[in-house]
């Protein structure tokens, strides 16, 4: 057990550090330079550019050697300095995903989880019943098929803009300012739904699908046979084939929320609802170096802290793991 | 458990009575759009490039304002100003102009503000100080500049570009905070005052005490809620709903919408339905063979059809340009040179352009459908603009198959917009649409400075990405900037032959002007400028308010 554990954290220590230097690595080999991107949006007399771009460079260390901007990121990275943003400039980069996270996670790890025990559940459900199965497969398939954007974009129109029961843009009304009280809660949550809902529709239908072939594959298996034989209830044996199922879509809901801080691009753009999705989206495109690291640093944690549970959940769902580093089998 | 839930509940209802005022009247907020494509970020009149729109304007304001469609120049901290001998420039500033915190504006205030650049070089503005001499203040309403060589055109248009910052707290700040610093608690003498901002949004809160209140009247928005929106689908749809009160988005589909939707105001009822804003020109590598062959640039000139990509692309919003790229605008057309256009201007026409390219020796040798360098070699060019920007993607689609009519091998290119940018400033491309730097101003000259700057380095970081190199155009570029403005056939005379030049070589070709992007909602705001009445220049990007979208806010009226 302990063994296991030991292996495991080395491991991730050393993926950890090839990870953050890829990382650092690839926007810097990108085509293009951040500071004349920058520079670009200054719609000024020519001279003015030039000054404005020879600061910039020196002020964002990018003159220095490659080696150097290196050791110099591993340095502030263990003072917890992520450095500032080019794009949001002069924003620090953990300023920036502070105020946009929330958004982001307010909306994906709700649509996640609910999917996730939604789609599960009716999965499983329609694996036991022909007639449930043949209505929900293909209607499963279709939204799972169906482009996102166009889902997102008729949601927004049917109920924001044909029923207007739901407002097409924004966090909160722009009207408010926050604060603590029920109008605001119930304004932030009317803004909320459809970016909820159109995720927790997409995705509903992956797991659905996923855990229905699982149960049926493990109803087929042999070991489900053997327990047949020996006339064992069909609950048990439900119950068997359901825990083995389980196992995938654990690691494939693990994997979700891992990568939930890189936000969702399209769900914002199309609700025009804040968060990091399209501010990373801008910073690969303007070659904001500092604010993708941060971003990236952070999936990659969350990427490494969802495997490690995963394989600390695998260990108390499949005993068979534990046995195995007990040195029992 | 039970009693922490009722104590939420209380506290909950409490606080709803407190925050009574944290709903925004409708009728007395402007919601606006399309200056603003990042989360607020920066107040900093020091770096305004990077700055939320309104940071000059709203809240920091220039000596003067423009106002495009009457071509004046709006005395606005400034009281007057005139050339009192060749080299010296006296402005007299308005008395009791007071600073957001209620200390007063002084001519000192503006000694500081152009001292600061000399002080610390880094500053944009810094290279002034090649041309000012220095910067008196007789009395704390007079301000004298003295300069070494004046720059008349460029003086006029720094005159209402240039943010004043207080003294009393610029100066106890670090160079540090100054470069670099987002100003969060911007103190100007503006109209508005910055209140709160969020990811999606910057709330301004008028300033009831302004100054210009008496002189110009009160801007009737309260507040102004300045909104990110992130797509022309939400922008449209928000404004149909009447969500949205004025956007400067381009957006697709205006002229079949406004059939439908009568309360969608533009500038003009019918096509072009914008004000021309800027012009985007198509930029020629002037080093690369064969495009170094003026002969060959011309001939493209004639090949290439503005009109489709004006009908097709932008729905009849935008016009075709005149053959020198001149905005149609009172500042710029006064200096229009009729007489070189005239004699060297082009017009769209694929047989003159056929007849061109022949007599200039390119033929077609191994008929593979495009003609071949005079030596003979085979040549392809591309031309590029950022991906995603789909209206100009369109355009150059259109101008590439253009160009394969009359045979020259051309095709549309799509790069990410870093790329772009890298290979257009470093001179790594053969052909590329852009706008960046031909919008409206008090002169010409901005653009001729733009379209032909002079600095060679590494990177043209502005203008000139063409590389063309003609001394005897650079220095004429100069010269008008060195002549008084009043003096209208002198410029006029310089312009005839910087345009002679310019038409004859090519460098770069006019296609079209990019319109001033403006749909207001008459739900809630009315009286909105138009053609019929056209008392302000309807902007609200950033740096550009004094430009007449401040007047805007004065003369708009609620239901």
């Amino acid at each position: 057990m302990k063994k296991y554990l030991r292996m495991k954290i080395f491991v991730y220590l050393l993926t950890f550090v090839f990870a953050v230097t890829i990382d650092w690595l690839i926007p810097r080999l990108m085509p293009g330079n951040p500071i004349l991107v920058l520079v670009s949006r200054f719609a000024t007399l020519p001279e003015s550019a030039k000054v404005v771009y020879s600061y910039l460079t020196k002020a964002f260390g990018l003159d220095l050697p490659m080696w150097k901007q290196y050791i110099n990121f591993w340095i502030a990275f263990f003072k917890g300095d992520l450095g500032i943003s080019i794009y949001l400039y002069p924003k620090p980069v953990l300023d920036v995903l502070k105020s946009a996270l929330p958004y982001s996670l307010g909306v994906l790890i709700p649509s996640i989880l609910a999917s996730w025990f939604v789609g599960n559940t009716l999965g499983a459900v329609a694996a036991r019943r022909k007639r449930l199965d043949s209505v929900m497969l293909p209607v499963m398939y279709f939204i799972t098929g169906a482009p996102y954007l166009w889902l997102g974009i008729l949601l927004a129109y049917f109920f924001g803009v044909v029923l207007r029961w739901f407002p097409i843009a924004g966090a909160y009304s722009f009207a408010l300012r926050p604060h603590l009280s029920w109008l605001f809660i119930s304004d932030y949550l009317k803004h909320w739904v459809l970016p909820f809902l159109s995720l927790f529709i997409v995705q509903l239908g992956g797991w659905a699908i996923g855990m229905r072939n699982m149960v049926i594959y493990e109803l087929e298996a042999n070991y489900v046979r053997y327990l047949e034989t020996l006339g064992v209830s069909r609950k048990l044996i439900r119950k068997y084939a359901f825990r083995n199922a389980i196992l995938p879509q654990v690691t494939g809901l693990a994997l979700q929320l891992g990568t939930v801080i890189a936000g969702q691009v399209t769900t914002e753009v199309v609700f025009s609802y804040p968060g990091i999705g399209y501010i990373l989206t801008q910073a690969i495109l303007n070659q904001d170096y500092f604010l993708i690291q941060g971003c990236f640093l952070f999936i990659i944690i969350g990427v490494l802290i969802a495997n490690f549970t995963v394989d600390l959940v695998y260990m108390a769902l499949d005993p068979r793991i534990r046995y195995s580093y007990g040195g029992e089998i | 458990m039970k009693r922490f839930f009722l104590l939420a509940l209380f506290a909950v209802v409490l606080t709803t009575v407190i925050f009574a005022d944290a709903v925004y009247k409708r009728d007395e907020t402007l919601y606006a759009g399309g200056g603003m494509w990042a989360p607020p970020s920066n107040w900093n009149p020091i770096t305004p490039w990077n700055a939320v729109t309104g940071t000059v304007g709203l809240i920091y304001e220039t000596l003067y304002g423009y106002d495009p469609l009457k071509d004046e120049l709006i005395p606005w901290l400034a009281e007057s100003g005139k050339w009192t001998s060749k080299n010296t420039f006296e402005i007299k500033l308005r008395k009791g102009v007071t600073w957001h915190d209620g200390m007063p504006f002084t001519s000192k205030d503006v000694k500081f503000t152009l001292e600061l650049a000399k002080k610390i070089p880094e500053i944009s503005y810094s290279y002034l100080w090649n041309w000012v001499a220095k910067v008196d203040t007789p009395d704390d309403y007079t301000v004298l500049f003295t300069f070494s060589s004046p720059r008349y055109h460029e003086w006029n248009y720094q005159l209402y570009q240039l943010p004043i910052i207080p003294e009393h707290i610029w100066s106890k700040m670090s160079k540090d905070e100054i470069l670099t610093g987002a100003n969060k608690k911007a103190i100007g003498t503006g109209p508005y005052m910055p209140e709160t901002y969020s990811d999606d949004r910057m709330v301004y809160l008028r300033n009831d005490n302004w100054w210009g209140n008496k002189v110009f009247g009160q801007p009737k928005p309260k507040r102004i809620v300045y909104l990110r929106v992130l797509s022309n689908n939400v922008a449209l749809g928000m404004i149909m709903k009447g969500e949205l009160d004025i956007s400067n988005f381009f957006l697709p589909g205006i002229p079949t919408l406004k059939k439908t939707y009568s309360d969608i105001h533009t500038w003009f009822a019918k096509e072009p339905y914008m004000l021309s804003d800027n012009t985007a020109f198509l930029f020629i590598n002037t080093t690369k063979k064969p495009l170094n062959d003026p002969n060959l640039r011309r001939a493209m000139a004639y090949a290439i059809d503005p009109k489709i990509i004006c009908r097709t692309v932008f729905e009849g919003q935008v016009l075709q340009s005149n053959p020198v790229g001149f905005l149609p605008i009172k500042g710029w057309m006064k200096y229009h040179p009729q007489d070189a256009v005239k004699q060297f201007g082009f017009k769209y026409d694929p047989k003159i352009a056929k007849d061109l390219l022949d007599k200039a020796g390119y033929k077609d040798i191994n008929k593979d459908g495009y003609r071949e360098a005079p030596d003979g070699s085979k040549f392809k060019v591309s031309i590029i603009v950022p991906f995603g920007w789909t209206d100009w993607m369109e355009s150059i689609k259109l101008i590439a198959s253009q160009l394969r009519v009359v045979g020259i091998n051309a095709e549309a290119k799509f790069p990410d917009f870093s790329k772009y940018w890298e290979d257009l400033t470093s001179g790594n491309f053969d052909m590329a649409i852009n706008n960046f730097n031909s919008q409206m101003s008090v002169s010409p000259w901005t653009m001729f400075n733009w379209l032909f700057n002079s600095n060679f380095d590494k990177y043209m970081y502005n203008g000139n990405f063409g590389r063309y190199n003609n001394p005897k155009l650079f220095d004429l570029i100069t010269q008008l900037n060195s002549t008084p403005m009043e003096d209208i056939a002198a410029n006029k005379k310089i312009v005839e032959q910087i345009a002679e030049i310019f038409l004859k070589d090519m460098p770069a070709i006019p296609l079209w002007y990019n319109g001033m992007w403006f749909q207001a909602s008459t739900q809630v705001w009315k009286n909105w400028p138009s053609e019929k009445i056209p008392y302000a220049y309807p902007v609200t990007w950033g740096g550009r308010w004094q430009t007449g979208g401040v007047l805007m806010l004065i003369g708009i009226t609620s239901k």
